[in-house]
C-alpha cells in the first residue's frame, strides 16, 4: 500500500499536530510508546511519521523525504521553501513582533539595530518600511539582546509576551500572525494525489472545528 | 561506445535528441558564453537570477550561459509562414534554491518559433511526454494555461497584489488567497474562484468540466478551448493517462503567455522538465510571431538508478616479476571476452569487481 510520510516537528507543537493526525483517521500506536525509534509505521493507515528539528521540516519535505510535514509559519516566511501550502492548522498559533524594552524610543537618524533569528522576515519587513537597519543573528535567548545593549529592538515569535513582560520588555509592532501550515512537497503531491487530497481535507475539517471551539 | 558505459544523464540526452530530430527539430549548437547584456535585460526569465561572468580578453563583460533559450531566440529568423525548429543538448551555470552556490546543470531540449498553430504545439506537448516516457515509465506531464490565470486576475488593478496573488496560487495556498483578496477589496465571487484553481488538480476530463464552471472572463474562455483542443490532441495519441491540469504552475507573466507544462519522475523531489509559450518574451527581444519550448534537466536522473554494482569485471593480479608484456597481453586476451579487466599489484581498497585472477596462477600457466 502506498505510504504517505509525514514530517512532524518536535516539541509541544508536534504533540498536538500529532493528536490532530490521529483524530483525522491516521493514528500510530508506535509513536505513543515510549521508546526510541526514530521513524514510526502504521500500514494499515497508510502513514509514516518521524520527528525532526522544526525548522528542518520545511527541508525534509522540500527535498522530497517526506511527502507532507507541519511547519510553523515563521519557518516558511524565514526559508522560503518550494512547497505547497496546503491548510493552515490553525495550531501553535502566534505572532512575529517587535519588541524593545518597554521605555525605548526609537530614533529615526540613527541605524536601527535588530537582534533576531529570523533575519530574512527581519530584514523584509524594515525593507518594505525604507528603514536602515543591522540585523545581528542569534541563534536563541533573544530577549537578553535589548538588554544587553546588544541591539535596540528584537524581532522574535511572541506567544502570550510572558517573557517579554518579565524581562522588561514589550512588543511595539506585530509583523505577521503565526501557525501551523500542511506543507507538501510538489512532486509528492502529484503522485500521491488522492491520499494526500483526503488527509487534507480531513485535516481542515478537523482545524476548522478546532476555530468554533476557540471562538 | 555501448550504450552501458554512459552515465544515466548522458545516455538519456543521445536518447532525447534522436527523438527530437527524428521530428526534424535541427541541432543547434552554442558558444559556452554570451555578452552578459543578453541576460541582465531579461534577469527575470532566467529561473535562477546569479550569473556566473568574467571579463574576455576585450574587456566585455561576459556570462557563462545560464539559459539556452534566450540564445536561441536571439539568433532565431522564422521564415515568413513558418516555423523555426531547433532542439539543443547544453550545459547551463545557474545557483539552485535549495542549494548553496552554482552548479553545472545539462540541459537538453527544444524550441519552436515562429507562426505556431495548435498542431505544432499539440507536437511539441506530445514530445515532451515522449521524452518523460524515455526517462520514465509512471511520469505526470502537468499542463496550465497562463491566459487563463492572467484573465482571471485582469481586474486586480494592483500589480504586487496581483504579484502575490500569482505566488500563494504557485503554493496552492487557498487561506492565503482568501487573505489577500480580503485585504485587497477584491470581491467574494472572485476570491472563491481564485481558490479553487489554485486547489484543482487532476485528470484533464474531469478538471476540463470543472473549468467550464469555473471561468467566465472571454479571454479566460478562449485559454480554456486551447486547453480543450491540446488535451483532445494528446488523447488522439493516447498520451492522456499521464496528462494532469495543474494552474499552481504559473510563470513570470512578463515572458510566458499561453500554456505552460512541467514533467515529474517519481522518487525525483523536483521537477525534471519545463516548459511552455513565450510570445511575450519574443516581443521583448523585438521579434514578431509565436514560440513554444522546453527544457529537460537531465541533473537528477542518477538518482533515479542504483549505479553498477561492480566496478570492473575482472580485477587481475600480478607480480613485481612477472614479465610486463606477458600480464599487459593477457588483459588484452580476457577483455576479447566483452569483460571489463583492470590490472594491479595489489587490491585496491573498495574497489568492487566480479572476479579476482591471479596471473601466475591460473592465468599465466594458460597463457604460457
Amino acid at each position: 500500500m502506498e505510504m504517505i510520510s509525514v514530517a512532524l516537528p518536535k516539541g509541544r507543537l508536534g504533540e498536538k499536530v500529532y493528536a490532530q493526525f490521529k483524530a483525522a483517521g491516521y493514528p500510530c500506536p508506535s509513536i505513543e510508546e515510549e521508546n526510541r525509534k526514530l521513524i514510526f509505521e502504521n500500514p494499515e493507515a497508510g502513514i509514516r511519521y518521524f520527528w525532526v528539528k522544526p525548522s528542518d521540516v520545511a527541508i525534509y519535505v522540500e527535498r522530497g523525504a517526506a511527502d507532507i510535514g507541519v511547519a510553523g509559519k515563521d519557518i516558511l516566511l524565514e526559508y522560503n521553501p518550494d512547497v505547497y501550502e496546503l491548510a493552515d492548522l490553525g495550531l501553535g498559533k502566534c505572532r512575529m513582533c517587535v519588541a524593545a524594552k518597554r521605555d525605548f524610543r526609537e530614533q529615526a537618524d540613527r541605524v536601527l539595530r535588530v537582534a533576531t533569528k529570523f533575519p530574512h522576515i527581519a530584514g523584509r519587513y524594515y525593507a518594505s518600511l525604507s528603514r536602515d537597519i543591522d540585523i545581528i543573528h542569534l541563534n536563541g535567548s533573544i530577549e537578553i539582546a535589548p538588554i544587553l545593549g546588544l541591539s535596540d529592538v528584537i524581532v522574535d515569535i511572541v506567544e502570550t509576551g510572558k517573557t517579554l513582560l518579565e524581562n522588561n520588555l514589550e512588543p511595539k509592532a506585530t509583523i505577521v500572525p503565526i501557525s501551523a501550515r500542511l506543507i507538501a512537497n510538489k512532486v509528492g503531491y502529484k503522485f500521491k494525489h488522492t491520499k494526500i487530497g483526503e488527509l487534507c481535507c480531513r485535516m481542515e475539517e478537523l482545524s476548522q472545528k478546532g476555530q468554533a471551539c476557540h471562538d | 561506445m555501448s550504450q552501458t558505459s554512459l552515465r544515466p544523464d548522458e545516455r538519456a540526452g543521445l536518447r532525447l535528441r534522436e527523438l527530437y530530430q527524428q521530428y526534424g527539430y535541427l541541432p543547434y549548437r552554442m558558444s559556452k558564453f554570451e555578452p552578459y547584456d543578453l541576460y541582465v535585460g531579461n534577469k527575470s526569465f532566467l529561473v535562477s537570477e546569479n550569473i556566473l561572468t568574467f571579463t574576455d580578453t576585450d574587456g566585455r563583460l561576459m556570462a557563462l550561459k545560464p539559459d539556452v533559450t534566450l540564445s536561441i531566440v536571439k539568433n532565431a529568423h522564422p521564415p515568413a509562414g513558418a516555423l523555426e525548429k531547433v532542439c539543443y543538448s547544453e550545459n547551463v551555470y545557474r545557483t539552485t534554491a535549495a542549494g548553496l552556490g552554482f552548479r553545472e546543470i545539462m540541459q537538453t531540449g527544444l524550441e519552436c518559433i515562429g507562426s505556431l498553430d495548435m498542431a505544432a504545439m499539440g507536437e511539441v506537448l506530445a514530445l515532451a511526454a515522449e521524452s518523460l516516457s524515455l526517462l520514465g515509465r509512471d511520469y505526470l506531464l502537468d499542463l496550465g494555461h497562463m491566459g487563463l490565470v492572467s484573465a482571471l486576475l485582469e481586474t486586480v488593478s494592483d500589480e504586487m497584489l496581483r504579484k502575490s496573488l500569482l505566488a500563494e496560487l504557485g503554493r496552492k495556498n487557498q487561506p492565503a488567497i482568501n487573505q489577500l483578496c480580503a485585504q485587497g477589496g477584491i470581491g467574494q465571487e472572485l476570491a472563491v474562484r481564485l481558490g479553487r484553481l489554485a486547489g484543482l488538480y487532476g485528470p484533464a476530463p474531469e478538471v476540463l468540466l470543472e473549468l467550464d464552471d469555473l471561468v467566465q472572463e472571454s479571454k479566460a474562455r478562449t485559454a480554456l478551448e486551447e486547453l480543450k483542443a491540446l488535451c483532445g490532441i494528446l488523447k488522439h495519441l493516447d498520451l492522456l493517462n499521464h496528462l494532469r491540469l495543474d494552474f499552481s504552475i504559473a510563470n513570470d507573466m512578463r515572458y510566458y503567455n499561453g500554456v505552460i507544462f512541467r514533467g515529474y519522475l517519481p522518487g525525483l523531489a523536483s521537477g525534471v522538465l519545463a516548459g511552455g509559450r513565450y510570445d511575450n518574451l519574443l516581443r521583448r527581444m523585438g521579434k514578431a510571431g509565436s514560440a513554444i519550448g522546453f527544457a529537460v534537466y537531465l541533473d537528477q536522473l542518477d538518482r533515479l538508478e542504483d549505479s553498477n554494482e561492480y566496478d570492473t569485471d575482472i580485477l587481475l593480479l600480478y607480480k613485481a616479476e612477472d614479465a610486463p608484456a606477458d600480464v599487459v597481453a593477457y588483459a588484452e586476451k580476457l577483455r576479447q571476452s566483452g569483460r571489463s579487466v583492470r590490472m594491479e599489484r595489489s587490491e585496491p581498497m573498495g574497489l568492487r569487481y566480479r572476479e579476482l585472477v591471479y596471473f601466475d596462477e591460473g592465468g599465466a600457466a594458460q597463457w604460457k
